[in-house]
């Protein structure tokens, strides 16, 4: 590990959904320590329900943690974090709302868009085009998200979780819906943006490829409560393509992790 | 769905003629009294020869049931955005709310004539009394199931609670909204007639209940054809409106 602080610093953290839950010792996640360098993309992968969404809400602040500290950026998480942009397994997009003013969202709320908002508009909704052009929706700003298909609707919802530039994203199971074609193709979109952008990336996930082939760093999760069970650097050469999915070293990476699970299934 | 076809626009009008035709037959052929069952021919007899007392008195039914039909929806929209968007004052109302609307609207006219007096005053706060129960639930409806991820997605970028509420949850409960104002609507007019049935000296009920004392049936069916008619103009005009207002909600009818 770098000398450079860490972005996301987890110390100890324990969290029950209530007081009452504390007390009797029924935490969703417990011990969690974990750090990430700024600009690492890490994955979080394990079984259903083992606390991965529960994960992201202490990531964003979205929830305080019960014991531990939370720190992003160097800042302890003491309420929501307007640095991050969260896109989720359902695109979340607002019906009423072209795909262009979908993406724009979040510049009417987040500051200091927000109070530019009016004057500004032709520029942020240029940004929001250009945004939408590197995802492949050129020509798709005017229409609605129900005439998009489900991968184009993923990407307008990744659009506009970046759209603010955000320092961090959260993906939680963002493309569990997709079939496996659009779901890889996704992936390269994922990638590009990363790489031009280095932002921050938490993906959580149930697909062992997707974490692999995008991460730096894989943590493997117990059930409920969930645990860090593993951690694995995943030092495949970047960029990477496809391709890479079907080498030796690839599979075997993958094969290690399920083999974590695995053993998971049957403690 | 597609647009309708011709063959579907017609639909209503050739079922409307047909019974209507089936009606006039069985009368004539079986000799039923006009005390029994009046033919559609005597009701349009009855309907042209007393214009003028059907006009008045349909004139007073309708600005009565539009007067409260508009508190309706003024207080209908603000319980709605009430028990939709607070949890406490959800479950705090909602139970009162329906025992309140499990109570006979009619069962209360009685009691509004001794606040109010006999007149417009009852009709208008029974029709009000009927029809906004529905749209109270839809909109608390449209404002409660929101989707908690795009709760977080706002909330995390530092929305408050007013934002979630007119960026999302406002457009989002328009659907319902409109959706219950049509069955408000005529809830509406079922409010007023009851009303002016036993609390009133004008409007279409007191018409059908004086028509029916004097068995004049032709005319109390000319009654039931004149209420039958405005709540369906005013179906049809909510229902023109929703179409051009939220069809984002009924996708489909562009392309898909």
């Amino acid at each position: 590990m770098s000398a450079a602080p860490p972005f996301v610093d987890f110390k100890d953290v324990w969290l029950a959904y209530s007081d009452e839950l504390a007390a009797r010792n029924d935490f969703a996640i417990e011990d969690i320590t974990l750090s990430t360098r700024d600009g690492e993309f890490i994955a979080i992968v394990g079984p259903s329900g083992c606390g991965k969404s529960t994960f992201m809400k202490l990531a964003t602040g979205l929830k305080k943690p019960t014991r531990g500290s939370v720190a992003i950026a160097g800042q302890n998480v003491t309420g929501p974090l307007k640095i991050v942009g969260m896109a989720f397994q359902a695109p979340t997009l607002l019906p009423w709302r072209t795909t262009l003013e979908n993406v724009l969202l979040p510049l009417e709320i987040v500051e200091p868009y927000r109070s530019s908002f009016k004057a500004k508009r032709e520029e942020y909704a240029a940004r929001a085009r250009k945004l939408l052009a590197t995802v492949g929706l050129q020509g798709y700003e005017d229409k609605y998200p129900w005439q998009l298909s489900g991968g184009m609707q993923q990407r307008a919802s990744i659009c506009r979780a970046l759209i603010h530039e955000p320092k961090m994203l959260l993906l939680d199971e963002p493309f569990g819906a997709l079939d496996a074609f659009t779901r890889e193709e996704l992936w390269n979109v994922l990638r590009d943006l990363w790489t031009v952008q280095r932002f921050n990336v938490i993906l959580v996930t149930h697909d062992l490829r997707e974490a692999v082939y995008l991460a730096d760093t894989v943590y493997v999760m117990s059930k409920r409560p969930g645990r860090i069970l593993a951690t694995r650097q995943i030092d495949l050469p970047r960029p990477r393509d496809l391709e890479i999915t079907y080498t030796e070293p690839f599979t075997a990476l993958v094969l290690e992790l399920r083999e974590r699970i695995g053993s998971i299934r049957k403690s | 769905m597609a647009a309708p076809t011709t063959a579907e626009r017609y639909a209503p009008l050739l079922l409307l003629s047909a019974i209507l035709i089936v009606w006039e037959l069985l009368c004539r052929g079986l000799n039923v009294s006009d005390y029994i069952l009046p033919s559609p021919s005597s009701i349009l007899v009855a309907l042209v020869e007393y214009a003028g007392p059907i006009m008045t008195n349909a004139w007073r039914t309708f600005w009565t049931t539009m007067i409260g039909f508009a508190i309706s929806i003024v207080v209908g929209v603000a319980l709605g955005f009430l028990i939709g968007s607070s949890k406490f004052a959800y479950s705090a109302m909602y139970p009162l709310m329906t025992a309140f609307n499990a109570v006979p609207k009619a069962a209360l006219v009685p009691i509004l004539v001794v606040w109010f007096g006999i007149g417009a005053g009852p009709a208008i706060l029974t029709a009000f009394l009927i029809s906004f129960f529905p749209i109270m639930v839809n909109i608390a409806t449209g404002l409660a199931t929101l989707e908690p991820e795009l709760e977080d997605v706002l909330r995390v970028l530092g929305a408050k609670r007013l934002d979630v509420l007119l960026k999302v949850g406002l457009p989002r409960s328009m659907p319902y909204f409109f959706a219950s104002l049509k069955v408000a609507i005529t809830l509406a007019f079922v409010g007023t007639t009851v009303s002016e049935m036993s609390a009133s000296n004008e409007g279409i009920g007191q018409l059908l209940l004086t028509a029916g004392s004097q068995s004049r049936m032709p005319l109390a069916f000319a009654g039931l054809v004149v209420i039958g008619a405005m709540a369906m103009a005013m179906y049809e005009l909510f229902s023109y409106i929703e179409r051009h207002t939220t069809a984002w909600a009924h996708r489909g009818q562009h392309s898909s």
